[in-house]
């Protein structure tokens, strides 16, 4: 069955690479906006308890509601395609990224602080030079988690219409054509895994020398 | 709200299957997490192959795991559960396990010291010192499997996906946000619920401490 599977990519490739194509524009463009909305609000309310608090509020509500629930209200929102989807998918981004974001920069010691305000920094440079490169790995994990999610959600956005690989899983279980069913959901697993390997490989490579929290 | 007035007894039932899907899967997969931690916890290799796995399973698109169970289980509950039971044991193994790596060395070197044998130890003492670490861990695994049981909608295993689904074919909006308002709601409710236990048992485990 999987041989089936993997003999349709080869000779179908006009009908796989464009729907590969489309979840990953789906992935990427979701990640790149979940990230510019994300990490300027996490560095803006992380020093102050009571934004803080309301941003993770938010965001943990955000996170109960399940990603099919989430595509599904941008239908009768926005329509049906890839734009919906994509909203929907920043969405199911923005959590793990702010919440991540928030908690890693406030875990950064007090004393690194108050040493680096000795030194005549200024808050800027507080920020870029100390503060931002000690809550990276942190805020990298987010990004990792936030990752693997919207290559799931991609997989659902078939629901509403907005392409990527979930087509192939959802014409596979409607026909119950199980190596077309295969044709998306191998695709779609290798993404996932592969994008949680990568994000591994990049905290090991970069961030050796800070201490895991 | 003209559709759910008239259907309230379809919800209920659709949220019914929803708890059920939910409840046996995160007890079959809380079995299966307690041995593995307890089997795993002390020895790091096995642990860390442990943990590769299982962070595999769970990083799976739950589109594509359900999808994977056809060929084998066809359509229908069993898959959805054993999908969902596959979901649920990372976040379980991994806060169960840390459970057992916060019991101090001391203790179990005093335990070891009166004579405990290994099961004494684990029942008597390691177990009620990692039972915050359990619940914590139930918690998330709990709203995690409530809002990737709607998925399983789509193999025919039931619950609130259910009306998802049929709102998105018929395009009704009502079906929609009734679907995935219920099912946000009893993710809140489930994770307050485990919140208020956590709490009690801190109270209870401080009570003892005192005694």
């Amino acid at each position: 069955m999987i041989a089936e599977a993997i003999s349709w990519i080869w000779h179908n490739p006009d009908q796989f690479l464009p729907a590969l194509w489309q979840h990953l524009v789906m992935f990427f463009c979701s990640i790149a906006l979940a990230l510019v909305i994300a990490l300027p609000t996490g560095i803006a309310v992380a020093r102050s308890p009571r934004l803080s608090f309301i941003a993770n509020n938010i965001a943990n509500t955000l996170r109960t509601i399940p990603s099919l629930a989430i595509l599904a209200a941008a239908l009768p929102l926005l329509g049906i395609g890839l734009l919906p989807s994509i909203v929907a998918l920043v969405v199911l981004a923005l959590p793990p990224i702010l919440l991540n974001t928030c908690t890693s920069i406030q875990q950064v010691d007090r004393d690194i602080l108050s040493a680096a305000k000795g030194m005549g920094m200024t808050r800027g440079e507080i920020m870029r030079i100390v503060i931002l490169p000690l809550s990276a790995p942190g805020i990298l994990a987010g990004v990792r988690t936030a990752s693997v999610q919207v290559i799931g959600g991609a997989a659902l956005a078939s629901f509403i219409g907005g392409g990527g690989l979930g087509d192939f899983v959802t014409t596979g279980i409607a026909n119950m054509d199980m190596s077309r069913l295969l044709v998306g959901a191998i695709p779609v697993i290798l993404l996932a895994i592969g994008a949680e390997l990568l994000f591994i490989a990049i905290a090991r490579l970069f961030f050796r020398h800070v201490p895991e929290s | 709200m003209r559709w759910a007035t008239r259907h309230w007894d379809d919800i209920l039932r659709a949220l019914l299957e929803h708890l059920m899907l939910v409840g046996v899967s995160l007890s079959c997969a809380f079995v299966i997490a307690m041995v593995l931690s307890i089997w795993s916890a002390r020895r790091p290799k096995v642990y860390a192959l442990v943990l590769l796995v299982t962070g595999m399973l769970f990083s799976i698109p739950s589109l594509a795991l359900f999808a994977l169970m056809i060929p084998w289980l066809g359509i229908g509950v069993l898959p959805a559960i054993v999908g969902l039971t596959a979901y649920a044991l990372m976040v379980l193994v991994r806060n169960i396990a840390t459970g057992f790596h916060a019991v101090p060395p001391e203790i179990i070197e005093a335990a070891h010291g009166m004579g405990f044998g290994y099961w004494r130890q684990l029942w008597e003492i390691e177990l009620p010192l990692a039972r915050p670490f359990i619940i914590a861990g139930l918690r998330i695994a709990s709203t995690t499997l409530i809002g990737i049981a709607t998925v399983a909608a789509y193999i025919n295993a039931g619950g609130l996906g259910s009306i998802i689904f049929a709102g998105l074919d018929q395009r009704y909006p009502e079906k929609i946000l009734i679907g995935g308002g219920l099912t946000a709601l009893l993710a809140i409710s489930v994770d307050l619920l485990f919140l208020w236990l956590q709490r009690r048992i801190a109270r209870k485990t401080a009570r003892e401490a005192q005694a």
